[in-house]
């Protein structure tokens, strides 16, 4: 206990006063805000002069305006704060030749990934809550709307997917930390599975639903619908595996109570998805919290076994100074 | 009375993949001596130091540090002892302060504790004047002396040293010299260390043990390896080359 709490508090004093994490907060900080007022600004346009829809709060990060939503942002770039935060954890120490004197203090192994680990969730939360807050503020300027009790547990539970989410990554990143010697490879190992797991998951998945189970181009139509349904439950079985897509799912239906599933529209007929978007009312708090529920503990299992393969690396490593 | 047996070796070796870099290694320090170990670049010096101290695993044999095996009890055995690695690091952008404070707190010594002894070995390591300073800014022989200061900083039963004259001066290496002798009769330590130089092994150790490409050839006092007949006389300074010839000859 005593050895994590040591290394806590130096990895956060080092956070602190680190350039990197400085530029990556400030650029952070900069799109999200422009983002956020961008997309506040279209919304009180679109909705003048109209009565105020449910929800409207939570258009402030879903809203795509100009660019994109606030929401797909943190999803596309959260990721890099967890690797710019842990790529070097390690590696770091090796090449400094501190590692070694660091595992001969009477501390366990494992104290000191933990506590680097738990102070980049510590930093990750912080730039997290006060991002939310800052832009919570910015919209009740431009919407002129106080967020309900509901939006606010909707808001909270994003919060608490998206640090599962980036800390996911700062797992990553440490393990690679861990692996590689050069702080240079395993920040791009680190980089080259965020790329593949953000654009070829999908690419992956749909390959290998092909290669299972082919869409049929036969006369016999109900053969055909069958084929076309198992083909699209394989390919969202394999992306299941993919954090990413685990955690655009949970947001999307957590911050967009209009949505019942988080199937994706394109697997719902188009009379389906007019009267889920038109004729129903909203999903309750509690019902989304039950369709999340299984994607955050999906995340958490994902990233205790990166952990687990973390330790069971490091504890077998021998570590020499030179 | 008889010394105490500290650390024990029964055939210990270390193989990487076919090659060993230990091998069947014997070995007994006693309490409170110096033992210099001694032997050239890649001869298993520091392979062994780090089986002693468990932070790898002999692949064959048996180590003992205060009966305590090292691989299954390592947190008593780091609480005991302490460790100078080879070309040791630090924070350096922290100054000297702040790097033993650390090592402090990783031994779980309270501040109030840390406090005076961090005071009283800066000045012991002569390091008082530049404390406040970055210690990445230090000259070699500083960060050794502060690597010194962050073993005994937790009052450690045997010190290990694993080459700590590499990259001084003369006038660092007799002062790093002198230090070592003066913890080993001040603070009644025991003190295992490494060195590639024969001249700086004699010097101060109370027994020596020779290391050649993994094998452990001699152990003893310097004067007693010099009766069995290697033609070691007292007094006199022999490169390690003269050793190693002596004993392929009469290998
Ligand atoms: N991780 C390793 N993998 C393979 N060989 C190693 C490894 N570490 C050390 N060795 C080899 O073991 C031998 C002993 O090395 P070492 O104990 O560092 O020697 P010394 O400290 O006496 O210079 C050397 O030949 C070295 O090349
Ligand atoms: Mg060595």
């Amino acid at each position: 206990m005593n050895g994590v709490l040591t290394i806590y508090r130096k990895e956060m004093e080092d956070h602190f006063s680190s350039m990197r994490f400085l530029l990556i907060t400030m650029l952070i900080f900069m799109v999200g805000v422009i983002i956020a007022s961008l997309s506040g600004m279209s919304v009180r346009d679109e909705l003048k002069g109209m009565a105020k829809p449910d929800f409207i709060f939570l258009l402030l990060f879903t809203s795509t305006g100009k660019l994109f939503s606030f929401v797909q942002f943190i999803g596309f770039f959260g990721p890099l704060i967890g690797i710019i935060l842990g790529f070097d954890a390690i590696n770091r120490e090796r090449s400094g030749r501190t590692l070694s004197k660091l595992v001969a203090q009477p501390i366990y192994r494992d104290a000191i990934i933990n506590g680097k680990f738990l102070a980049g969730v510590t930093m990750i939360t912080i730039l997290m809550v006060s991002l939310i807050l800052i832009i919570a503020g910015l919209g009740i300027r431009l919407i002129g709307v106080v967020p309900g009790a509901d939006e606010i547990w909707r808001l909270l539970i994003y919060l608490v997917l998206s640090i599962l989410y980036i800390s996911f990554w700062l797992g990553v990143a440490i393990l690679f930390s861990v692996v590689f010697r050069s702080t240079a490879t395993s920040a791009l190992a680190a980089l080259a599975l965020w790329i593949g797991l953000s654009f070829f998951v999908g690419l992956g998945g749909s390959l290998l639903a092909d290669a299972i189970s082919p869409i049929k181009d036969t006369a016999d139509i109900a053969e055909a619908q069958e084929a076309f349904i198992k083909n699209a439950n394989v390919q969202r079985v394999a992306s299941l595996i993919s954090p990413a897509t685990l955690y655009g799912d949970a947001t999307s239906t957590i911050l967009d109570p209009l949505r019942k599933t988080p199937r994706s529209f394109i697997l719902m007929g188009p009379l389906e998805r007019l009267s889920l978007s038109r004729f129903q009312n909203p999903l309750p708090l509690s019902q989304s919290i039950v369709i999340v529920m299984p994607f955050m503990v999906s995340l958490v299992s994902i990233t205790f076994l990166f952990f687990a393969i973390c330790y069971a690396v490091f504890m077998r490593q021998e570590i020499r100074s030179t | 009375m008889e010394a105490k047996t500290v650390i024990q070796l029964e055939n210990l070796t270390k193989r990487y993949g076919r090659q060993a870099a230990v091998s069947n290694l014997n070995l007994e320090v006693k309490e409170g001596e110096i033992f210099g170990f001694l032997g050239p670049n890649g001869a298993g010096k520091t392979t062994t130091m780090l089986m002693i101290l468990g932070l790898t695993e002999p692949t064959s044999g048996k180590v003992r540090v205060f009966d305590l095996n090292p691989t299954r009890e390592g947190m008593k055995v780091k609480q005991m002892i302490g460790y100078l690695p080879e070309n040791v690091g630090f924070y350096d952008d922290m100054d000297a302060r702040g790097n033993l404070r650390y090592i402090a707190r990783l031994n779980g010594i309270p501040d109030n504790i840390s406090d005076g002894r961090i005071e009283s070995l800066l000045n012991d390591m002569d390091l008082a004047k530049e404390a406040d300073k970055k210690v990445g800014g230090y000259s070699k022989g500083m960060k050794q002396r502060l690597g010194i200061a962050e073993v005994l900083l937790k009052e450690p039963k045997i010190a290990f040293l694993d080459e700590p004259t590499i990259g001084l001066d003369p006038d660092g290496t007799n002062k790093m010299l002198d230090l070592i002798r003066s913890l080993s009769r001040e603070r009644k330590m025991t003190i295992f260390f490494s060195s590639h130089l024969l001249d700086q092994v004699q010097r101060i150790s109370d027994r020596v043990g020779i290391m050649i490409a993994g094998n452990l050839v001699a152990a003893g006092p310097l004067a007693e390896l010099a009766e069995r007949g290697l033609g070691l006389k007292e007094g006199e300074s022999y490169t390690l080359e003269e050793i190693y010839m002596k004993y392929f000859k009469e290998a």
